[in-house]
């Protein structure tokens, strides 16, 4: 009885921590205190966490910002200006509560809650490591996180309407047309992805890429790769990021959908917001970028001989690394959202449709025809490379076939962009030069006085 | 009474308290609907009791279907009905009420209905056949019975849902020449 | 004290008791409302009443194996109320043109100033 109800816990994230308590003790806890583990992993560590990140968040955008725009962004407050957020905090905490004239009070005071309860509840379906998911048996765990995050637009469009006021009803129907619009290249470049991978629970999407860099679900296939790009542009707009952040377009909308809104539940939005682009980043990094996996497949390599050998401790170690290069994975994409917020200018509403209906639309078609051709032309080598060899004999990798050659050229060619991108980078930053200048401007010609 | 509380395993409370939460929210929201004069009121009462019954698909083991209930019908019908209410009133606050004669022949019919479903619905037994609910949900046996059983009806939506959006831009693209 | 387990063990009446519930408050609106949209979301609303009776069908009385023809009927259920919600909507935006309002006693005058 007592490892039956062990293999039943065991499934959840409390399930690795019965398992210690289990070795240390001897005593298997029950369903109940199982599920009130949970809770409280949830409510007291989780919910914080993901408070915390959303403050740290919005210092790091502004200090990305003030770097990328040539100034120091806040200094002030605190070493290099990190308790900003806090002080804004406080400043947003004490505002007025205020209510327009005229707004229609509940949904007034309801909107910023249904904008902020889906981003946060979407955290409950990510891989964080092979045992560290809320739900491990959710089965369709990448469609689910999607729904959810569909939720946001809801409290979006409400809290616009119920401001009674011209400029939150416009950013409230750009957003909704936005979202609406880009929803469907959101998903059907999911859809390749997961046609690639041939899964839809997210933990199982994170062991198969447990190979090594060439294992990614973004280099299996050019066409993946392509819609890894479409689904950063689709996430951008479906969370209001500039350059489609025409909902909120501060030169044109005063504030747009928020701009009644002042204290707490502009805080709320805000709070929303920033969850919402690393729950985005997260899917993007659980779904192309190989969840907690290392780039050469020793997670998986560790993980396996762990559980065989049953050791617990490596086992909780090893989650911990786990989730840490997971979140760090994540935590690089939002920093790359950000970087593209303050880097390209705002499109009108009728450009964003044409890049979302005229361009992203029919390429994700096309993503999705190729890679399904792909898929069965190009054979493919199945299941999860550590279990059918051992990458540290060079001999087995050369019988994997040439399939891999495939996923190892385009491994290459995605560290060579991202190598190149980080090489230019730091040229610049080293050397101090403006390298757009110099590569448009060869050969200044001295001018003759 | 230990005796009867010993009976509750964590799975039956669990599902009970989930079940009532849901039903409260969804049975609340169906009620708001009725009730409300404000169309945008209405719809927000309508959201919450799409998102209760998703949850309650959830319940009902039909994950894949609960998001798909969320992303059709909240992510897409409850914001184009937003839209109509957005592009169709002239003010935030659109209220209509019913004549007070229409309001009492409405109660009555659903009094009337209620009972008569209600009644119908506890007096018969259902063949019992139930799913396990500890078993993880068939993603891909839904793939195949769409591909492959209802292969046809599968298509057809899709004929269907292009027929819809055709008459859908054709009729919305109203003649603005005449006004 | 026996009942507890009763009340806590859902069973499919539950599931049609409540579905009754929606059917009903989706009858009510089609027939108190005037604004054509709110008649829309009471059809809505009947229709999220049929696909809940589908899918706890599928869970209580037809679920052995692998059996999701309740669900996959109810996909199909759901797919249909949104390509409907959107001529509808297309026609009461055309109506709204015409005669300036959506209030469905107007229709009765039609062409009538």
């Amino acid at each position: 009885m007592v490892s039956g109800v062990m293999s039943e816990t065991a499934q959840h994230i409390p399930g690795l921590f019965a398992r210690v308590i289990y070795d240390a003790t001897g005593l298997a806890p029950s369903p109940w205190a199982s599920w009130a583990m949970g809770f409280v992993v949830v409510a007291m560590i989780f919910l914080p966490a993901i408070g915390l990140f959303a403050v740290m968040a919005i210092w790091v955008e502004r200090k990305v910002a003030g770097h990328i725009q040539s100034r120091l962004g806040p200094n002030r407050v605190g070493p290099i200006g990190l308790l900003q957020s806090i002080a804004d905090g406080i400043k947003l905490i004490t505002k007025e509560d205020l209510t327009p004239d005229g707004a229609d009070r509940l949904l007034f005071k309801l909107a910023p809650y249904i904008a902020f309860a889906p981003a946060f509840a979407a955290f409950l379906a990510l891989p964080f490591g092979p045992d560290l998911c809320f739900e491990p048996n959710l089965a369709v765990g990448v469609f689910w996180v999607l729904a959810i995050l569909g939720l946001e637009v809801m409290g979006v469009i409400l809290g616009g309407w119920a401001s009674n006021n011209k400029w939150a009803t416009f950013g409230a129907m750009r957003e909704a047309c936005q979202v609406v619009s880009y929803e469907v290249p959101l998903g059907l470049s999911i859809i390749v992805a997961v046609a690639v991978a041939g899964t839809l629970n997210m933990v199982t999407l994170g062991h198969l890429q447990g190979g090594g860099l060439h294992t990614w679900v973004i280099f299996r296939n050019p066409f993946v790769m392509l819609s890894f790009v479409v689904y950063f542009i689709a996430s951008l707009a479906s969370n209001k990021r500039a350059p489609f952040d025409l909902p909120e377009s501060d030169s044109e909308l005063v504030a747009g959908y928020h701009t009644e809104y002042s204290g707490l539940r502009f805080s709320m939005f805000y709070f929303a917001e920033y969850a919402a682009m690393l729950v985005v980043a997260c899917i993007q990094t659980a779904l192309f970028l190989g969840a907690w996996h290392d780039p050469f497949g020793l997670i998986g390599y560790y993980y396996e001989q762990f559980t065989r050998t049953n050791n617990t401790a490596g086992l909780v170690a090893l989650n911990f690394l786990a989730a840490g290069i997971f979140v760090g994975k994540a935590l690089a994409l939002v920093f790359v959202q950000m970087w593209v917020r303050w880097t390209l200018p705002r499109p009108r509403i009728d450009q964003v449709l044409y890049a979302c209906i005229k361009v992203l639309l029919p390429l994700s078609f096309v993503l999705l025809v190729g890679s399904c051709v792909w898929q069965l032309v190009v054979p493919e080598v199945t299941g999860v490379p550590w279990q059918t060899y051992n990458p540290f004999s060079p001999a087995a990798w050369r019988g994997a076939g040439g399939t891999m050659v495939t996923q190892v050229l385009l491994a290459l060619v995605g560290v060579g962009c991202v190598g190149a991108i980080v090489a230019w980078v730091g040229y610049a930053f080293v050397t101090g030069r403006n390298l757009k200048q110099r590569l448009t401007d060869p050969s200044p010609i001295p001018e003759r006085v | 009474m230990p005796t009867c509380l010993a009976q509750l395993d964590f799975t039956t409370v669990a599902t009970g308290v989930l079940f009532y939460a849901l039903a409260a929210v969804v049975a609340l929201s169906a009620v708001g609907v009725v009730v409300s004069t404000n169309i945008v009121r209405t719809a927000a009462c309508l959201l919450f009791a799409l998102v209760g019954v998703a949850g309650l698909y959830v319940l009902l083991s039909a994950e894949f279907l609960a998001a798909v209930q969320v992303v059709v019908y909240v992510g897409g019908t409850l914001i184009l009905i937003i839209f109509g209410v957005m592009l169709t009133s002239k003010s935030a606050a659109l209220t209509t009420g019913a004549r007070r004669g229409e309001v009492a022949v409405a109660c009555i019919i659903g009094a009337v209905m209620l009972a008569c479903l209600t009644l119908i619905l506890l007096r018969t037994t259902f063949t019992s056949d139930p799913m396990d609910p500890a078993a993880p949900y068939p993603v891909v046996a839904l793939g195949t019975a769409l591909l492959g059983n209802y292969l046809i009806p599968f298509e057809l939506i899709s004929v269907v849902l292009l027929v819809v959006m055709i008459g859908a831009a054709y009729l919305a693209k109203a003649r603005r020449g005449d006004r | 004290m026996n009942n507890l387990a009763t009340i806590f063990a859902v069973g499919l009446h539950h599931y049609l008791v409540l579905g009754a519930v929606l059917f009903v408050s989706g009858v009510l609106t089609i027939l108190t409302k005037r604004n054509a949209i709110g008649i829309l979301i009471g059809v809505e609303l009947v229709l999220n009443a049929a696909c809940l009776n589908l899918v706890a069908f599928n869970r209580f009385s037809h679920g052995s194996g692998t059996a999701l023809d309740g669900q996959i009927f109810a996909l199909f259920v759901i797919v249909l109320a949104a390509a409907e919600a959107a001529v509808a909507l297309a026609i009461f935006l055309n109506f709204y043109n015409n005669l300036g309002t959506v209030d469905v006693e107007r229709a009765s005058d039609m062409g009538e100033k």
